[in-house]
C-alpha cells in the first residue's frame, strides 16, 4: 500500500452502534475534499455500517484493516 | 412511534440517528404511549419502563447501558437532528387524549400534526411501525 497522507483521526474504540458511524458522518464534515479520515474502532458492526454508510453516502473507502479486535477504516472524502 | 416502553424508544433512536447519519430524510411521528415520552416531564422522569413480557430482563439491560455510556433514545434524537435531515411529530389527537399541551412537548418537536401528515410524508419511503 502507497503511503496516504491521514487529514484527521477518530478514534470511537468503545463505542457501539450508531456511535461509530454518527461520529465518522461528523468527522468526514470537518476535512476537506479529497482529504483522508482514518476511523478506529472496536464495535464488531464498525466495518459493515461504514462500508453501508459509504455506499449510501458517496465516500469511498480506501483501506480496512482489521487486527486485535480494533477496525481501522482510511475513508476519502470525495464530496 | 406508538409505543412507549424504552424497549422500543431505543431503537426508534438508533435508526433515527444511524440513517440520518447515511442522508437518510428522517420523519418520526409519535402517538399514543410514544407521544406521551416526548414531553419535558417524560424527559426529567426516570427513563420508561420495559415492556411487561421482558421486566426481568429490565435492571441488567438498564445497568449494562448505564456501564457502556450508551445514550438514551432522546439523546440519539438529539443527535440525529444535529447531524441530519429529522422532524419530529406529534400526534394532535394523542396530545388530545393525553391532555399534553404544544408548550409540554419536549425541545425536538418540530410540529404537531394528523395522520394525513404522516402518511403523505411515509409516501414511497421506508415505513417502521414500532
Amino acid at each position: 500500500m502507497t503511503e496516504i497522507k491521514i487529514a484527521k483521526t477518530l478514534d470511537v474504540r468503545g463505542m457501539y452502534c450508531p456511535g461509530p458511524v454518527m461520529e465518522t458522518a461528523k468527522a468526514i464534515k470537518q476535512i476537506g475534499i479529497g482529504e483522508v479520515l482514518e476511523v478506529l474502532a472496536t464495535d464488531p458492526a464498525a466495518k459493515p455500517d461504514i462500508e453501508a454508510w459509504a455506499r449510501r453516502t458517496g465516500q469511498q473507502i480506501l483501506d480496512i484493516q482489521q487486527q486485535e479486535g480494533i477496525t481501522r477504516i482510511l475513508i476519502k472524502r470525495v464530496k | 412511534m406508538f409505543s412507549g416502553t424504552i424497549d422500543k424508544l431505543m431503537p426508534v433512536g438508533i435508526m433515527a440517528s444511524g440513517a440520518a447519519a447515511s442522508g437518510y430524510e428522517v420523519n418520526l411521528f409519535f402517538t399514543f404511549w410514544g407521544l406521551t415520552n416526548i414531553t419535558k416531564i417524560a424527559l426529567q422522569n426516570q427513563p420508561s419502563q420495559v415492556d411487561k413480557n421482558y421486566e426481568q430482563m429490565s435492571s441488567m439491560m438498564m445497568k449494562k447501558m448505564q456501564e457502556m455510556k450508551y445514550p438514551m433514545w432522546y439523546e440519539l434524537i438529539r443527535q440525529a437532528k444535529e447531524i441530519g435531515e429529522v422532524k419530529v411529530y406529534a400526534c394532535s389527537t394523542s396530545m388530545e387524549f393525553f391532555g399534553i399541551r404544544k408548550e409540554d412537548l419536549a425541545d425536538f418537536v418540530d410540529d404537531i400534526v394528523g395522520v394525513a401528515t404522516f402518511l403523505d410524508k411515509a409516501e414511497g419511503g421506508i415505513t417502521l411501525f414500532i
